[in-house]
């Protein structure tokens, strides 16, 4: 993997030392080449991130609205109420919940559909990767239909005689359907590095009168903890900023960042507040999957290169 | 009894036939290779054994016991993949270690084990290494030691010493005949290089496009290769088209696009189209006129121990080799005579399948 962006570099010195130009040209080429998506990135990106974050910095007065200045109030407030630090906390359980689901679930897919026979393979693919062709919102009712007072779910509880189970506006529903959501992020990168693995390594594993199950803790399993890793920090990404389900699911009481930042912005109209809830998101966001990557990534660098 | 038994064992993929119908029989501590052209199944075959690739027809026993249809992880085979298959995630030391874990060798015992087999390797100094820090032939040799300290009854080698130096690759051949007779492991090796093949095989298995054309022990292989392939592939050789004029009391007598020469095979009768195959090595050069052929030499390559010459003649290029034995080689565009004694001379009935694969003459 390495070797081969390097390789490039090292071809452009064999030019003739006289003629500069091309060789300046070759040296700028990567720049040339990565300035119009590294424009629409600061465009679309950088920029609402940075206007945000200036918004978070702002005076906010109840009767008259935004009011520019400086202060460090809204961070003050949000970092040391309780009410706060309560949804910081569920959104991250919540997260780590449905990534950790996502790895248990979406693993184990991903190696079954790599030992798959050729049609069949692709059929199941489609099915995963199905989903993604629906909107989040669409999903997110028809979790809110099956498992709602009225939904089949209750409906054959009733008919069991178990009674109607209340279960949705709880933990567990967001964690389902945002496991339901995510799981195509876990299985597709999975699926990537099962496939650059040799099946030769697992074969030989065998051959030394390895168990498949030792065969697949011991030598599959951390060849594809790469793909595992940016998996899950992927879903850990996107279901701690998920916001459609959460609020059709979590309903009023339960409440994620994504939906204060929300609610602050569309209720209370409090938009300095809510910009500094989305900055804390995004810092928090960073730094538990940079500590994350660290700490596994670090573990296997030497060894998978 | 033999020890591992193939019968009749046949691998197609859709409608191609990898492996037709083969059978072998390896006796018990038999050092047995399998020499042929790429893709002509020999992986496919050692796979078959493995447990990796289920054969389509046919049954393999092993000591007595049909395994056609064992699992891999239940066959107790110490295996060298074409491609390593080395656990990349794991150092050179784990490596090797692995298969004595899973035999569930106490771990004190494991350390010497491991040590020893990275030893016979010349890998010592390696043995806190990951794989992908070390060269092709150092993965190689991880792969050999790592079959190796298993202690296998049968081992699978698929092109086990094939990235490595002379040198070293010789010392490895070595290296594997010691192991084999002193531990009496029954060894199955799948090789391109045919001196390979030679110097470490009781037998050589030769295959041509998923079939077994000779089994024979090396010797027999190069001097009474029974098809025109096996000459072709199996070292260098002259193929001659000629026609029987008559059968004599020693054998028959040729005619070579009218020179007449004598060979000592018997059956043979007259008017009966023939191929005659001549090892390089057995032509003898003469002063001119004086052999059985005069020819000019059009080119000489110089192979170390030997030379390599090319005679233009009335029956068209022949290759000649001579021994380096320190005296002055013949120069190109002299003048030279051929000769050679008739027990040399190899009969193949039937006129030339094919003209000779130029790629073929080059590989041996
Ligand atoms: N999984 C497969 N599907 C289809 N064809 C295959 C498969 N594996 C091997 N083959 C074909 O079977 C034939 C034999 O392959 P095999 O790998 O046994 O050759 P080989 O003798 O080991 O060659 P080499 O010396 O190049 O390693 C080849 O023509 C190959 O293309
Ligand atoms: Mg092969």
């Amino acid at each position: 993997m390495t070797a081969q962006p390097s390789a490039a570099p090292s071809a452009t010195p064999a030019t003739a030392p006289d003629d500069d130009a091309p060789a300046a040209r070759v040296r700028s080429a990567p720049l040339i080449l990565s300035a119009p998506a590294a424009l629409l990135f600061a465009a679309l990106v950088l920029t609402p991130l940075f206007l945000t974050a200036l918004l978070s910095f702002n005076e906010f007065d109840h009767m008259t609205g935004r009011t520019g200045g400086f202060t460090l109030e809204h961070y003050r407030s949000v970092l040391t109420d309780s009410y706060y630090l309560e949804i910081f906390l569920r959104t991250f359980r919540v997260s780590a919940l449905a990534t950790a689901i996502c790895v248990v679930i979406g693993v184990p897919e991903a190696y079954i559909l790599s030992r798959m026979g050729n049609p069949w393979r692709s059929v199941f693919l489609l099915v995963v990767l199905a989903p993604l062709l629906v909107s989040v919102v669409v999903r997110a009712f028809g979790w809110s239909m099956l498992l709602g007072p009225e939904g089949p779910i209750n409906a054959a509880l009733v008919a069991l005689g178990v009674g109607r189970v209340r279960m949705l506006y709880g933990e567990g529903t967001v964690i389902v359907a945002l496991v339901h959501v995510m799981l195509p992020f876990m299985v597709i990168p999975v699926w990537t590095s099962l496939q650059k693995l040799d099946p030769a390594v697992e074969q030989a594993a065998l051959s030394f009168g390895a168990s498949r199950a030792t065969a697949i803790v011991r030598v599959v399993a951390p060849q594809i903890l790469p793909g595992i890793l940016s998996g899950s920090l992927i879903v850990f990404g996107l279901s701690a900023s998920a916001f459609a389900i959460p609020g059709l699911l979590g309903g009023r009481r339960l409440k994620m960042v994504a939906t204060v930042v929300y609610d602050q912005y569309l209720s209370d109209l409090n938009w300095p507040m809510g910009a500094a809830v989305a900055v804390l998101l995004l810092t928090a966001n960073l730094i538990i999957m940079l500590t994350y990557h660290r700490v596994v990534e670090g573990h296997y660098r030497r060894r998978l290169g | 009894m033999s020890f591992l038994e193939l019968k009749n064992i046949t691998k197609r993929y859709g409608p191609m036939t990898a492996v037709g119908d083969i059978s072998l029989s390896v006796e018990k501590g038999e050092f047995v290779s399998l020499l042929g052209p790429s893709g002509c199944g020999k992986t496919t075959t050692l796979q078959m054994i493995a447990g990796f690739v289920e054969p389509s027809a046919g049954t393999i026993r092993l000591d007595g016991r049909d395994i056609t249809r064992a699992k891999a992880n239940s066959r107790g085979l110490g295996i060298v993949f074409q491609s390593y298959a080395l656990f990349p995630h794991m150092t050179v030391f784990d490596n090797v270690s692995f298969g004595l874990e899973m035999q569930r060798v106490p771990k004190g015992e494991r350390k010497p084990r491991v040590e020893e087999a990275l030893a016979l390797v010349h890998l010592s100094p390696y043995a806190g290494r990951y794989p992908r820090e070390l060269s092709g032939g150092q993965r190689q040799r991880v792969a050999l030691a790592r079959a190796l300290v298993i202690r296998p009854p049968v081992l699978l080698l698929d092109e086990p010493l094939s990235n490595l130096d002379a040198k070293l690759r010789e010392a490895m051949q070595f290296e594997l005949r010691d192991i084999q007779r002193k531990v009496g492991t029954t060894t199955v090796m799948v090789t391109h290089d045919q001196s390979e093949a030679f110097s470490i095989s009781d037998r050589v298995v030769v295959m041509e496009a998923g079939r077994i054309t000779q089994i024979d022990q090396p010797y027999r292989i190069y001097e009474h290769p029974q098809t025109e392939f096996i000459s072709r592939f199996v070292g260098k050789t002259n193929l001659l088209p000629g026609t029987v004029t008559a059968a004599t009391a020693g054998g028959a007598s040729v005619s070579l696009a009218g020179i007449r020469v004598d060979v000592e095979t018997a059956g043979l009768s007259a008017g009966e189209t023939v191929t005659l195959c001549i090892r390089p090595e057995k032509l003898r050069l003469t002063a001119p006129t004086q052999g059985l052929l005069t020819g000019r030499v059009a080119d000489r390559y110089f192979l170390g121990s030997q030379w390599l010459y090319h005679i233009d003649g009335p029956l068209g290029t022949l290759m000649a080799v001579t021994p380096n034995d320190g005296s002055t080689p013949v120069e190109t565009g002299a003048p030279v005579g051929l000769d050679w004694s008739p027990a040399v001379v190899r009969i193949h009935r039937g006129t030339l399948a094919e003209a000779p694969d130029p790629a073929l003459e080059v590989a041996g």
